[in-house]
C-alpha cells in the first residue's frame, strides 16, 4: 500500500514536470503546425536565466522566499523576450514551407540556442539548489519527500488550470481551439492568424521556461539538459495526440506513472517502459490518444 | 488547403518518428554500454573555455616553447611533440576535460621554464622543450582513431597523451600498436586495457576504475562490521556497471550475508532521480554506492540532501572528490568519498603536491581535481622515462624503444605520491585508493574537511600482474596485502 502510495506521488512530480513542456510544445503545434525542435532550448533557457539570477538573490541575502517569484518572473521575461523574436524572426518565415524543411529550420534553431547558451552562460555547471532546499519535508508514504516537489506538482496543476480556462473560457483561447480543430474555417471567419501565432508560441515559450525554471533548483544546471528533456517531452505529445493540450496532461501522467512503477519494480526496464507504452499508442491509435481523427476531405 | 494540411499532418508524424529515432540514437542521449564517457552534445564542437579570466587557447593550439639554452642531448630533436586528447566540449569537458587540460597546460609551461621542483627540475624533457597540441576528445570513439591518425601521420607527433573515455582508449590502443606511436592513456576507467592482451607502444598512467570500487568495499565493511545491506545507483553505461558489479561483488566475497536491496541504472545524464530516490529510502539499505560523475553526481547530492538520504544511510561516491570544490560549504556530512586515487582532497601531502595544487589554483583559481592529477602522472612519467632512457644511452637522444624499455616497470614521483608500472608487463600503473567522509566546512580551503581518511595501499587493491580484476575478486583476493 505504501509503495503504491510511493509509486503515485513519484508519478506524479514525473508528470508535472513533463506537462509543463509537453504542453507548450503541443500547443505550438496546434496552432502553428510546427513541430519546434528548440523547444528544449527554451526549456534551458529558462533553467539557465532562473539559476544565474537566484544565485545572486541568495548572494545578496534577500528573503529567501522571495526567489520563488523571481524564477516566476523570469520564466515570463525568457517567454516574453525568445517567444515573439522566434516566432517573428524565424518561424513566420516558413508557416507554408515543407514540413522537412520546417523541422530542419527549427533543428537548426536549437543548435544556435545552445551555442548561444554557451557563449553567455559559459560551459560550468550552476547550483541553485537553495530554493529546493529551503522548504524542508514532507512525509509521504512513509519517506520523506522535498516539500518542493510538491510545490512543483502546484505549479503544474496551477499552469495547466490557468490554460485550461484560457482556451475554454476566453475569447482568445477559443479561438486558439478553433484554430487547433480547423485552421481553413477559423481563418475564413477571419481570425487574426499572426496574431494568434505569435500569442500561442509565446505561450508555449513561457510554458517552457516555466518548466526550466522551477527543475533548476533541483539540477546542475549544465550544458545539454535540453536534449533530454526534449525527447521525453516528444514521447508525451506522441501518446496524448499532437495538437492536444489535454492529451498532453494524459500522456504526461501516463508516462510519469509508467516510469515510476517501473523504477520501483523493474528498474532494469524503465526507458523501455516509456517507449512500449508511446510504440502502443502509435500503434492502436495512430494520432494519439486525444487527437482528433483527421477527416481528409479532397 | 485541407489536403495540405492533413497531407503535411501525416507527413509530419513521419517527420515525428524520423526525429525520435534521430534524437533516441543521436550521441547526446547514447547511453550505449559500450560506449562509455565519450557522448558528445549535437553541438557543433566548441573549443569550451576555461574556467576562469585567463583564457586558454582553444582548439589544436601549439604552446610555443622558447629554444632551451640547456646544453642539447646529442640526436635530439628541436621540441618533443606531444597530442593531448581530453574533452574540451560536451558534458565531460567542464568536470573533466577542462581541469585535465588545464593541468597539461600550467606543468608543461612550468617544465619548459624550469620551474618544477626536483627531481624534474630539468628544463623539457631531457632539455627538450614539450610542444603539446590539444585535440577535442568529444565525437565518439571512431573520430577518435582518425584525429589519432592524423596526430601520427600529419602532425607526426612524437607521442600521445591522452583519453578519458574508455571507449576511446579501446578504440585508439589497437591503433597506437598498429602505428607504433607511444601512447599514454592518462583518465580513461576500463580494466579491460592491459587485462585483455599486451601492448608494445601503450602505456596508463594511473590505475583502472576497479579498485576504487574494492578499496570502497573494504572501507565501508571498516566503518560498519555487521553490514547487511546494500544498494547501488549507476549510470546505464559501461562505466557505471562495471563500477557497481565491482563494489557488489567485493562486498558480498568479504562478507557473504550481505543483502542487495536495490540495483538502479539510470541512463547517462538522465538528471532527474526522484523515483529512483523514493526507491532507495523505502528499501532503507545501510550502504549506497554510486559511480556518478559529472552533472549527474552534483544532481543526485542536491536532489538527495533535501530528503534525508544521507542521514538514512552511508553513501559511498567513488568520484566524489570532483564536487566537494564545487559545492563548498552545502555537501552533506557523512558522504564516503573517492577520488580514483590519493588525489584532491586525498592527495598525500609532500612538497610535490602542494606546489602543483599552487601553480594550478594561481592560474586557474580553483584546486586541481582527479583528471588533473591523472594527466601530471602521464606527463612526468613521460618524462621520467625519456630521462632514464638518456641516461642509459650514454646521454644521447633515446629510440622510441629505448623510451619503452625505460618505461616499463619504472617508478617515478608525482603530486599523486609515487607511481609504479606494475602491471600489464610493466604497462599499467598500480595507486593506493584512498577514501574519507565529509566533515565540517573548512572555511579556509572553501571545502568541507574529510575525516576517518584510510588509505589501501596498491598491493591491497590490485590484483598481481597477469590476472584479471573480476577473476581475482571472484577468488577472494588472492595475494591482497592490506593493513
Amino acid at each position: 500500500m505504501e509503495t503504491l502510495v510511493i509509486i503515485l506521488i513519484d508519478g506524479l512530480v514525473y508528470a508535472s514536470w513533463l506537462f509543463l513542456i509537453a504542453v507548450g510544445l503541443t500547443l505550438i503545434y496546434g496552432v502553428l503546425r510546427i513541430l519546434n525542435l528548440a523547444h528544449g532550448s527554451l526549456y534551458a533557457l529558462g533553467a539557465y536565466a532562473a539559476a544565474s539570477l537566484v544565485i545572486r538573490y541568495f548572494d545578496r541575502g534577500l528573503w529567501p522566499p522571495g526567489s520563488y517569484f523571481l524564477m516566476l518572473g523570469a520564466a515570463v521575461a525568457v517567454g516574453l523576450l525568445a517567444g515573439p523574436f522566434i516566432e517573428r524572426g524565424l518561424l513566420r518565415r516558413i508557416y507554408n514551407r515543407d514540413p522537412v524543411y520546417q523541422l530542419l529550420a527549427t533543428y537548426s534553431l536549437f543548435l544556435i540556442l545552445e551555442d548561444f547558451i554557451k557563449l553567455v552562460w559559459g560551459v560550468n555547471p550552476y547550483f541553485a539548489y537553495k530554493p529546493a532546499w529551503l522548504l524542508g519535508q514532507v512525509w509521504l508514504g512513509g519517506i520523506p519527500y522535498p516539500a518542493y516537489s510538491v510545490l512543483l506538482i502546484g505549479v503544474a496543476l496551477l499552469a495547466g488550470g490557468g490554460l485550461w480556462f484560457f482556451i475554454r473560457r476566453t475569447r482568445t483561447g477559443r479561438l486558439v481551439v478553433a484554430m487547433i480543430y480547423d485552421p481553413e474555417i477559423s481563418m475564413a471567419l477571419g481570425v487574426n492568424v499572426p496574431r494568434l501565432s505569435l500569442l500561442t508560441f509565446t505561450l508555449g515559450a513561457i510554458l517552457a521556461a516555466l518548466g526550466g525554471a522551477f527543475t533548476a533548483p533541483t539540477l546542475s544546471v549544465a550544458p545539454g539538459i535540453s536534449v533530454e528533456v526534449i525527447v521525453l517531452a516528444f514521447a508525451v505529445v506522441v501518446i496524448g495526440g499532437l495538437g492536444s493540450p489535454e492529451g498532453s496532461a494524459i500522456g504526461a501522467l501516463l508516462v510519469g506513472l509508467v516510469r515510476a512503477l517501473m523504477v520501483h519494480q523493474r528498474p532494469e526496464l524503465e526507458l523501455f517502459a516509456i517507449y512500449l507504452v508511446m510504440a502502443l499508442v502509435l500503434l492502436i491509435r495512430p494520432q494519439g490518444l486525444f487527437a482528433r481523427e483527421e477527416v481528409r476531405r479532397v | 488547403m485541407v489536403t495540405f494540411v492533413s497531407f503535411s499532418r501525416h507527413c509530419l508524424s513521419w517527420g515525428l518518428i524520423f526525429v525520435l529515432a534521430l534524437a533516441a540514437c543521436a550521441p547526446p542521449a547514447t547511453p550505449a554500454p559500450t560506449v562509455a564517457l565519450t557522448v558528445p552534445p549535437a553541438t557543433p564542437t566548441v573549443a569550451a573555455p576555461a574556467p576562469t579570466p585567463t583564457a586558454a587557447p582553444a582548439g589544436p593550439t601549439p604552446t610555443g616553447a622558447p629554444p632551451s639554452p640547456t646544453p642539447a642531448v646529442p640526436g635530439a630533436p628541436a621540441a618533443l611533440k606531444i597530442g593531448i586528447v581530453t574533452f574540451l566540449s560536451g558534458p565531460a569537458a567542464s568536470p573533466f576535460g577542462v581541469p585535465a587540460r588545464n593541468a597539461a597546460e600550467v606543468l608543461i609551461e612550468n617544465l619548459n621554464a624550469g620551474k618544477v621542483p626536483a627531481p624534474y627540475n630539468q628544463k623539457g624533457i631531457g632539455g627538450v622543450p614539450i610542444q603539446a597540441i590539444y585535440v577535442d576528445e568529444a565525437g565518439g570513439a571512431e573520430k577518435q582513431v582518425a584525429e589519432f591518425r592524423r596526430l601520427a601521420l600529419e602532425e607526426k607527433v612524437n607521442l600521445v597523451i591522452g583519453y578519458i573515455s574508455s571507449a576511446d582508449c579501446l578504440a585508439v590502443a589497437p591503433v597506437a600498436e598498429e602505428l607504433k606511436v607511444l601512447t599514454v592513456l592518462f583518465d580513461c576507467g576500463t580494466n579491460q586495457i592491459f587485462e585483455e592482451r599486451d601492448y608494445k607502444y601503450v602505456f596508463r598512467t594511473h590505475a583502472h576504475q576497479v579498485i576504487e570500487n574494492v578499496g570502497a568495499a573494504r572501507y565501508i565493511l571498516r566503518a560498519k562490521p555487521n553490514l547487511r545491506s546494500i544498494a547501488g545507483i549507476n549510470q546505464n553505461y559501461a562505466w557505471g556497471q562495471d563500477s557497481w558489479a565491482a563494489f557488489r561483488d567485493s562486498v558480498k566475497k568479504l562478507k557473504p550475508d550481505v543483502q542487495v536491496v536495490g540495483e538502479h541504472f539510470p541512463r547517462l545524464y538522465a538528471g532527474e532521480y526522484s523515483a529512483e530516490l523514493s526507491a532507495l529510502l523505502a528499501a532503507r539499505p545501510e550502504v549506497i554506492h554510486s559511480s556518478f560523475w559529472g552533472g549527474d553526481l552534483e544532481s543526485l547530492v542536491i536532489q538527495a540532501a533535501p530528503r534525508g538520504l544521507f542521514q538514512q544511510s552511508i553513501v559511498v561516491l567513488t568520484t566524489g572528490d570532483t564536487m566537494l570544490p564545487r559545492l563548498g560549504r552545502d555537501v552533506p556530512k557523512g558522504i564516503v568519498i573517492a577520488a580514483r586515487g590519493p588525489h584532491g582532497a586525498l592527495a598525500p601531502k609532500t612538497p610535490l603536491n602542494d606546489w602543483f595544487v599552487k601553480i594550478y589554483k594561481d592560474r586557474y583559481v580553483v584546486r586541481p581535481v582527479y583528471p588533473s592529477y591523472h594527466i601530471a602522472q602521464a606527463i612526468l612519467g613521460v618524462k621520467a622515462a625519456y630521462e632514464k632512457a638518456i641516461a642509459a644511452n650514454g646521454g644521447k637522444w633515446p629510440t622510441q624503444d629505448q623510451v619503452i624499455a625505460a618505461f616499463e616497470h619504472l617508478e617515478f614521483e608525482t603530486p599523486s605520491g609515487v607511481i609504479r608500472m606494475a602491471l600489464g608487463k610493466g604497462h599499467q600503473a598500480v595507486e593506493p585508493v584512498v577514501l574519507g567522509i565529509t566533515g565540517d566546512f573548512d572555511p579556509a580551503i572553501g571545502e568541507v574537511k574529510l575525516t576517518d581518511v584510510i588509505e589501501f595501499p596498491a598491493e591491497c587493491v590490485n590484483p598481481p600482474d597477469g590476472m584479471k580484476t573480476p577473476d581475482w575478486i571472484a577468488q577472494g583476493f588472492p595475494g591482497a596485502k592490506c593493513p
